[in-house]
């Protein structure tokens, strides 16, 4: 947890690293000179009450938001240089879209490969075969045509780490993906993350406000608190191999179909 | 009395013109409208009359100096937006009002230039000019190619600014492109369709179209075949009854809006 870096690049390479991270809203401080680190291969789950700092974390992390000072890096790059978004995936609160929105769930998911580096350009077909993949993986190429606000939240959820999956990402981040699910698909969206982080090369970065889900995998005592943010981590040796399988389309439909 | 309508010169400029701005507006609208802006039609078409008066005051081409009026709008519309963060619509009410307040001094001004004030406001298709149609081409052409190449950039910024952003999309030139489209698009309609009822055409058929479809390029389909019903029709009954045509296309739009939310209701879509 604390922020030496590592010797063992290869597994241990820090992909979130912040360092003496303040952030003040309207003269308020929320966040004071936090330090952490997440490395390649962790779960990391963040807990805090209302106000505790964790959106704005999350969106500092993903560049949304500037620190008032310290430094935050992305794969060992400082945030304003750091140029490969689409290793990172992301996945909103649910309730962060309006049910009336006219999107199919093909154009939702499809939308994870627009970027920089395809601005203005034709998407192309293996674009297209990357969405339908996603789909598959997720199990939701039945509701393709279907528009999004329909579909239940635990559907809905699927939609947006399908579009978070698209392009293999190294990095997921979970901004509290399950408020307003039922407690049974929140417990399969669980265990569907849980899986993807002990089988895949993946590192995760969740926030969360069940306690009992957060415990139950990553333990209950928190790696670090600050203010009143805690992070409970699960780290990489903890789970079977760390050299396991690159995740290039390695998440197969049936992989998920035994969960 | 249709065929005779329709092969009169006044006319076909009117129809040709409403045909092309029929296409383009709820183009627009369905971003605006997602992006819950759907009052910034408005407030651009005000401040748009206040161009038009100046320009023909100065005895300039009017609609260029309403566009030149509706573009420094739409930034100071952006610049108030960030202002006032949270109380974003303040930048909309005080630009509008800004607008009329301008209008109504130039009208007043120009007084003995007899100058046709309703048919600024309400539209009208009698005082149309060739030019006043290449411009409306022009406009349509260009926000129909800035549209198609800038597709996949238009739907991630609006259903998602945020995801947006983080993909590195430049969010903030999309969000000027989007306003300047919309700034042309009012200033060459104001013409036919009226300073006080263009917004209908940005919005009413995206509205519409938001009960019946299922994702993003069926909603823009559907609101442009609305918006083509709505402007051909009005236009016929305006030509027939002469009335003005903002005023029809506006009310043909309403009723539409109200067939569907019945049919959608009795249907349980």
């Amino acid at each position: 947890m604390t922020i030496e870096s590592s010797t063992n690049a290869r597994c241990h390479q820090d992909v979130i690293r912040l360092e003496h991270v303040s952030f003040d809203y309207q003269d308020q401080s929320v966040i004071r000179d936090l330090n952490f680190a997440v490395q390649q291969r962790d779960f990391v789950g963040l807990i805090g009450s209302n106000g505790a700092g964790k959106s704005t974390l999350m969106r500092m992390i993903v560049g949304l938001l500037k620190p008032k000072s310290g430094r935050i890096e992305l794969f060992g790059e400082p945030i304003e240089q750091f140029n490969g978004w689409q290793r990172i995936g992301y996945v909103p609160q649910k309730n962060s879209f309006n049910p009336l929105f006219p999107a199919t769930v093909r154009e939702v998911v499809q939308s994870g490969v627009y970027g920089k580096r395809n601005v203005a350009r034709r998407i192309q077909k293996e674009d297209i075969q990357k969405c339908t993949d996603a789909m598959d993986v997720m199990r939701i190429a039945d509701l393709a045509s279907k528009r999004i606000g329909q579909l239940s939240g635990g559907q809905q959820q699927r939609v947006f780490l399908a579009r978070a999956l698209i392009n293999n990402p190294e990095l997921l981040i979970l901004d509290e993906p399950t408020v307003g699910i039922d407690i049974e698909t929140q417990h399969d969206f669980f265990q569907l993350v849980q899986h993807m982080h002990q089988h895949h090369r993946m590192t995760f970065l969740m926030v969360s406000h069940d306690m009992d889900m957060i415990e139950s995998y990553l333990g209950q005592e928190p790696a670090q608190q600050s203010g009143k943010l805690k992070f409970f981590v699960k780290h990489s040796h903890e789970i079977e191999n760390c050299e396991a399988v690159n995740l290039s389309h390695t998440l197969t439909v049936r992989e998920t179909e035994s969960l | 009395m249709i065929i005779e309508l329709m092969t009169s010169g006044f006319f076909l400029k009117a129809f040709v013109g409403g045909v092309l701005i029929a296409v383009v507006a709820p183009l627009m609208g369905t971003f605006l409208v997602l992006r819950r802006l759907s009052m910034i039609g408005d407030t651009l078409a005000h401040v748009t009359i206040a161009g038009v008066a100046l320009g023909f005051l100065l005895q300039v081409y009017p609609l260029a100096v309403g566009l030149i009026f509706a573009l420094l709008a739409s930034f100071a519309i952006e610049r108030l937006r960030k202002a006032y963060k949270t109380y974003a619509e303040l930048s909309i009410a005080i630009i509008m009002s800004g607008g009329v307040a301008l209008a109504s001094l130039f009208f007043t001004l120009g007084k003995n230039f007899n100058l046709n004030v309703t048919s600024y406001l309400f539209g009208s298709i009698y005082t149309l000019t060739d030019l006043d149609i290449y411009v409306v081409a022009v406009v349509a052409v260009i926000v129909l190619i800035v549209v198609a190449v800038f597709w996949k950039e238009l739907f991630l910024l609006t259903f998602d600014e945020d995801a947006a952003a983080v993909s590195g999309l430049p969010v903030r030139a999309l969000n000027i492109m989007i306003t300047v489209l919309t700034a042309l698009i009012i200033s060459v309609s104001i013409k036919i369709v009226g300073a006080l009822l263009i917004s209908a055409l940005l919005t009413i058929p995206v509205a519409c179209s938001l009960l019946i479809a299922r994702g993003f390029r069926q909603s823009i389909i559907f609101s442009v075949i609305i918006a083509e019903i709505a402007a051909i029709a009005g236009l016929l009954v305006a030509g027939v009854w002469s009335l003005a045509p903002g005023a029809t296309i506006v009310l043909i739009l309403i009723t539409i809006l109200i067939v569907t939310m019945i049919v959608r209701r009795g249907l349980k879509i």
